[in-house]
């Protein structure tokens, strides 16, 4: 909770900021938002106004600004979730064989996975995608949102870059860890290799990988606005870009107040968890 | 004569690993690759075989060389007959330029900050430190939407961005450093000796986080022309007519069925940029501080 609540009142603050910017700008959004008091008398305003779920009209849609952003979190949390899945389960899974075959080509496919992963920008490789399976081959859907099949080629654009990134990190925590005395003794005690690897050394590398997964969900939320704008997905992200061009910065300051919120609520998740995975970890 | 001076620099200079691994093949590889394109992007004027904005409708999406297109347009034309080639070189300008503009400020923020943090008194490092987790709450992206909304596209604005996403890993490196280093005998001796806070902070502990930097620099000017070339693609960077790799990805997006090119080659070129300073930080890392993995 502590976190939370350090961490949270200073991200309105943050949203606010760049209003207090230049002139002109400031005067466009006086004229725009009918903002006239001080910078922190409107701060005071906006907060309490916050509190009280009020976040504004959305100019675009003349409607309150929170709906057309809710309406939209479905979408958005659709898409990172398919995106979370694939960060687990083949990011973990990538790092673990290339771990536990050091050196052997499994190792040096999920590093070269890792690195180009971590190299192809996520927008490029979303039109990339669409060439191949969309143009070329014709077997996927390249936009809209209607069934499973158009989830995919977003969920693995958004998906690669993080992927990469806890793969080579669970990679190198699994490494660390395989070297300890007390795998050795497992090994000795004639416990099978997937024992020794899945309850022993996995658990033991899960607390870094943990971290790095919480804190890239920031990569998925900012991801989801290149990606959603390639694949047409309608999300927060493509709102978000939408309400730019209109203007609407009610619209942009609530989906940015909902994707902090998101962050910091999720790696307050992942804090908790800690303790779940390793019980030596307390939180008094 | 070279080989020897090679050796003994790196004997003297470096740490074990540089003489166990004399060359680091991914820093090489790396460094080359964006050696290269830096120099073509700095000689673009001179190796651009046309004009990057004008158009010329005469020869519109024409084909790469080799592909049905002739060598006066190597890599084919775009939707408005503009040789993509001379785009490149000169999109890579903009890119690289920008790019290194915002590492380089915010390394110069970034470590000042982690100085100062770490060097001052409790407090001044706690509202430093608050201030960094503000900052990595919010994705990148949406900060930057957030201030593209308010002040609009320009390169200086796009700088800030950069610059301002990229301040805290650096402020927070030079931070953890600053306060191992400075329980350290040596700075103690230091200030036994009467050297001011000043001075220890410069002639003693910066230069003892220069590694770390170095390897954070190299990395981020990855994501920066990553984020550069993103916030063009969606239209909030660099604005058309202007070449910028973005740009062109996005402007190449509305013709994939019929020219696949003109998005095939931006992308192309942002990856190689991005591999090559990403291998180069992961080289850079493994031959300065072998223990970071």
């Amino acid at each position: 909770m502590f976190v939370v609540l350090r961490v949270l009142p200073g991200d309105p603050a943050k949203m606010l900021l760049p209003e207090g910017a230049p002139q002109s700008a400031v005067d466009e959004l006086n004229r725009h938002l009918g903002l006239r008091e001080p910078l922190h008398v409107q701060y005071g305003i906006f907060i309490r106004s916050v509190f009280r779920g009020d976040f504004g009209q959305s100019f675009q849609y003349r409607a309150p600004a929170l709906r057309v952003v809710t309406e939209r979190l479905a979408a958005t949390a659709q898409l990172a979730l398919a995106a979370m899945f694939l960060m687990g389960a083949v990011g973990v899974s990538l790092g673990i064989v290339a771990a536990v075959r050091r050196g052997t080509r499994y190792d040096l496919a999920s590093t070269l996975f890792a690195v180009l992963g971590q190299s192809l920008p996520n927008f490029w490789l979303g039109i990339m995608l669409i060439l191949l399976f969309g143009v070329a081959l014709r077997w996927l859907p390249t936009s809209g949102f209607e069934s499973w099949r158009h989830l995919i080629l977003p969920a693995v654009t958004l998906a690669a870059f993080p992927t990469a990134l806890v793969a080579r990190l669970t990679r190198s925590s699994m490494l660390e860890i395989l070297g300890r005395d007390y795998i050795r003794t497992g090994r000795a005690k004639g416990l099978a290799e997937r024992a020794v690897v899945l309850r022993h050394a996995l658990r033991n590398a899960a607390v870094p990988v943990l971290t790095v997964l919480g804190l890239q969900v920031g990569t998925l939320l900012g991801g989801a606005v290149i990606t959603e704008s390639v694949f047409a997905w309608p999300g927060m992200g493509k709102l978000v870009v939408d309400a730019i061009f209109f203007r609407d910065f009610p619209v942009v300051q609530t989906v940015l107040i909902f994707s902090a919120t998101i962050f910091v609520l999720i790696n307050l998740l992942v804090d908790l968890l800690y303790t779940v995975i390793d019980p030596r970890i307390r939180y008094s | 004569m070279t080989d020897l001076f090679v050796t003994d620099r790196s004997l003297g200079a470096g740490p074990p690993t540089s003489h166990r691994r004399p060359l680091n093949a991914p820093a090489v590889i790396g460094g080359l690759l964006l050696a290269l394109t830096v120099l073509a992007s700095v000689l673009a004027p001179v190796l651009s075989p046309s004009d990057p904005v004008k158009p010329q409708f005469s020869r519109r999406l024409a084909p790469p060389w080799g592909l049905g297109g002739t060598p006066a347009h190597v890599l084919g034309t775009d939707n408005l007959g503009r040789d993509i080639l001379a785009r490149l070189l000169h999109g890579g300008r903009i890119s690289l330029a920008l790019a290194s503009v915002s590492v380089l400020i915010a390394a110069a923020v970034g470590i000042v900050v982690g100085l100062v943090a770490g060097s001052g008194g409790e407090r001044v490092d706690a509202l430093f430190m608050r201030l960094a987790d503000v900052q990595l709450a919010l994705p990148v992206i949406m900060l930057a939407i957030a201030i593209v909304a308010v002040v609009g596209t320009s390169p200086a604005a796009l700088v800030g961005v950069l610059a301002l996403s990229g301040w805290v890993l650096y402020a927070r490196t030079v931070r953890a450093n600053v306060l191992t280093i400075r329980r350290l005998e040596y700075v103690e001796a230091a200030y036994t000796l009467g050297a001011s806070d000043l001075r220890i902070v410069v002639r003693h502990i910066l230069p003892n986080t220069l590694a770390p930097i170095l390897v954070i620099g190299s990395s981020q000017f990855a994501t920066m022309v990553l984020l550069e070339s993103g916030l063009s693609f969606l239209g909030m960077g660099i604005q058309a007519p202007q070449p910028s790799w973005g740009l062109m990805l996005a402007e190449g997006r509305d013709y994939l069925s019929n020219a696949w090119w003109l998005a095939t080659a931006p992308g192309m070129t942002i990856s190689l940029v991005v591999l090559g300073a990403n291998l180069l930080g992961d080289g850079l890392r493994d031959l300065l501080d072998p223990r970071l993995g």
